[in-house]
């Protein structure tokens, strides 16, 4: 797997910045191990999307990379994580400034129970003073990013709960871009939305990229394929298969990645 | 179609319209008791309510008059002391067996004793509180009988706390762990807005629980037959009064312990109602 970072390289023809580098990694529900020695690279304002079958550790891959098992007693990661550079998985990080700049957004969405004001300049208030005047603008920009802004601009004082689902998960996105991360995880993002909502944040993605890493775990092979520009196959905890998504996708090398795409399991 | 009505769907049929009666009837008979205690209540405390009632201190034996107004208010000052001191350690309780210690084994332990507490007769807690705080204060006090409410407010505010803030769905913590957020603001701001109705709710069953009490206040305030608001000294209340009067033969002194029994009753069944239509609207939303 070690060709993995080259190949991506040579097959564009200038190098690309790698954001984040997941070296051997490897993940224990208790005494279980759930990835089996992770080596890939997120680039830099790029999508990676993660495929695989049910139970592979794709989305188990994906809350390594904020920490998210972290609130959970008997999980844990081994291996190097690097951000920049730096050990995420090292002891003495703080998760809540990790969190800050690796964001998430859930399969389900879950607005706070809160106005969508408030979902928005919540997050923003841990880390950042900023006057009234100025969170407007931040509230404001974040909904648009989101393209969310010209459905609730009139009803920013309603809450959170009270827009559709598709709505909500969009507004997750702007409370996640809002504290201006640097990398953004989605985890199944769509699946618990109808056709118009997916592909919304599909096209948000896509803008999104212009300023974020974006890592994306899905169970939807067209999603992968349109929304991103490496795809990483993994099966039973082990990373079978990392390329551009157009070569993962037309000339997969390995027997499993192309049995799973084109539909003979998972 | 009556070709398809074999013998066998009949039988079913009967035996659906046997078990429906029978728990119609069981539904009426367990409401027909609360009908009958609301009846007498009505019947024998509400002609003895009156401006009075509110106005005047509980009388002397073989007087004429008088009212309830220092059992009022001594019942008063005893719910809210013991729920101002219940409430909260209950709450923090509660928090941290489903926030903080929701995986481990002490978390078990303490919800097994919880529920012990929960269900302890509360004259138990009565002669408890009487052992560690009136026999060494030497006398009977409203301090007492607080905690000794108190003691019973807790078990039912660390159970629904607890309960309440399990059903906030975890998603929703992540949600908030993943902006960078500390733990103690995702419960603060998060869990506790989630489940907010829900603890509301238990606090105010705790008190509807402890206002009518009288067992654990017997050893504790006793009773005062003046208007005092010492908490160091006995203090007059309802459940007390209720019960010194009951038993006594004098007429006037029955009729104020109906009112006096009518007065808790609906306050209890108010906060029930205010409680239940609470949970309501968080399950509507």
């Amino acid at each position: 797997m070690n060709l993995a970072a080259s190949t991506a390289t040579a097959h564009t023809g200038h190098t690309m910045a790698e954001r984040i580098a997941i070296r051997d990694l490897k993940f224990y529900y208790g005494d279980a191990l759930a990835l089996k020695g992770i080596n890939l690279p997120l680039y830099d304002r790029k999508v990676t999307a993660f495929i695989g079958p049910s139970g592979c550790g794709k989305s188990t891959l994906l809350r390594v990379l904020n920490r998210m098992y972290d609130l959970y007693p008997g999980q844990r990661a081994e291996g190097e994580v690097l951000l920049d550079g730096e050990n995420i998985l090292a002891p003495g990080v703080d998760l809540n400034l990790l969190r800050s700049r690796v964001g998430m957004v859930f399969q389900k969405p879950t607005p706070f129970p809160m106005t969508i004001y408030d979902n928005i300049a919540f997050g923003v208030k841990l880390y950042e003073k900023l006057s009234k005047a100025e969170m407007d603008v931040r509230v404001e920009e974040s909904l648009t990013k989101a393209a969310l802004w010209k459905e609730v601009k009139d009803k920013l004082n309603a809450s959170g709960l009270s827009l559709s689902g598709g709505q909500q998960q969009r507004l997750c996105i702007a409370r996640t871009v809002a504290i201006k991360p640097e990398v953004i995880l989605f985890d199944e993002p769509c699946s618990a939305l109808d056709p118009i909502s997916t592909a919304k944040i599909e096209e948000l993605i896509d803008e999104l990229k212009s300023d974020y890493t974006i890592a994306i775990v899905t169970h939807n092979m067209q999603q992968a394929a349109r929304v991103s520009e490496h795809t990483a196959f993994m099966y039973l905890g082990e990373l079978i298969e990392f390329n551009e998504t157009d070569r993962i996708f037309t000339t997969p090398k390995d027997q499993r990645t192309q049995d799973y795409i084109t539909g003979r399991f998972g | 179609m009556s070709a398809r009505i074999s013998p066998l769907y009949a039988g079913r049929k009967r035996v659906n319209a046997i078990a429906m009666a029978l728990c119609y009837a069981a539904t009426a008979f367990g409401l027909m008791w609360l009908a009958l205690i609301l009846a007498s209540l009505l019947i024998n405390g509400l002609p003895g309510l009156s401006p009075a009632i509110f106005l005047e201190n509980t009388p002397p034996p073989n007087a004429q008059g008088g009212g309830l107004a220092n059992a009022i208010v001594g019942s008063l000052m005893l719910t809210i002391i013991g729920v101002g001191i219940g409430a909260p350690i209950g709450i923090l309780a509660g928090t941290y067996m489903a926030e903080y210690g929701r995986y481990s084994r002490v978390t078990s332990t303490i919800r097994f004793i919880n529920d012990i507490l929960l269900s302890a007769p509360s004259i138990i807690i009565g002669l408890f509180i009487y052992t560690i705080i009136v026999v060494p204060m030497g006398r009977f006090s409203g301090i007492a009988g607080a905690l000794a409410l108190a003691v019973i407010v807790i078990p039912v505010v660390v159970r629904t706390t607890e309960d309440m803030l399990l059903l906030v769905p975890n998603p929703l913590r992540e949600a908030a762990a993943a902006l960078g957020m500390p733990r103690s603001l995702v419960i603060k701001q998060v869990a506790y807005r989630a489940a907010r109705a829900g603890i509301i709710t238990g606090v105010l069953l705790a008190v509807a629980r402890v206002s009518g009490e009288t067992a654990p206040l017997l050893f504790t305030v006793l009773s005062n037959q003046f208007w005092s608001l010492d908490i160091t000294q006995p203090l007059a209340n309802l459940p007390v009064t209720i019960n010194n009067f009951i038993n006594n033969p004098d007429p006037n002194w029955k009729k104020l312990a109906w009112t006096g029994a009518l007065l808790i009753t609906f306050a209890v069944l108010s906060l029930n109602i205010v409680a239940r239509t609470l949970t309501q609207s968080r399950k509507s939303k």
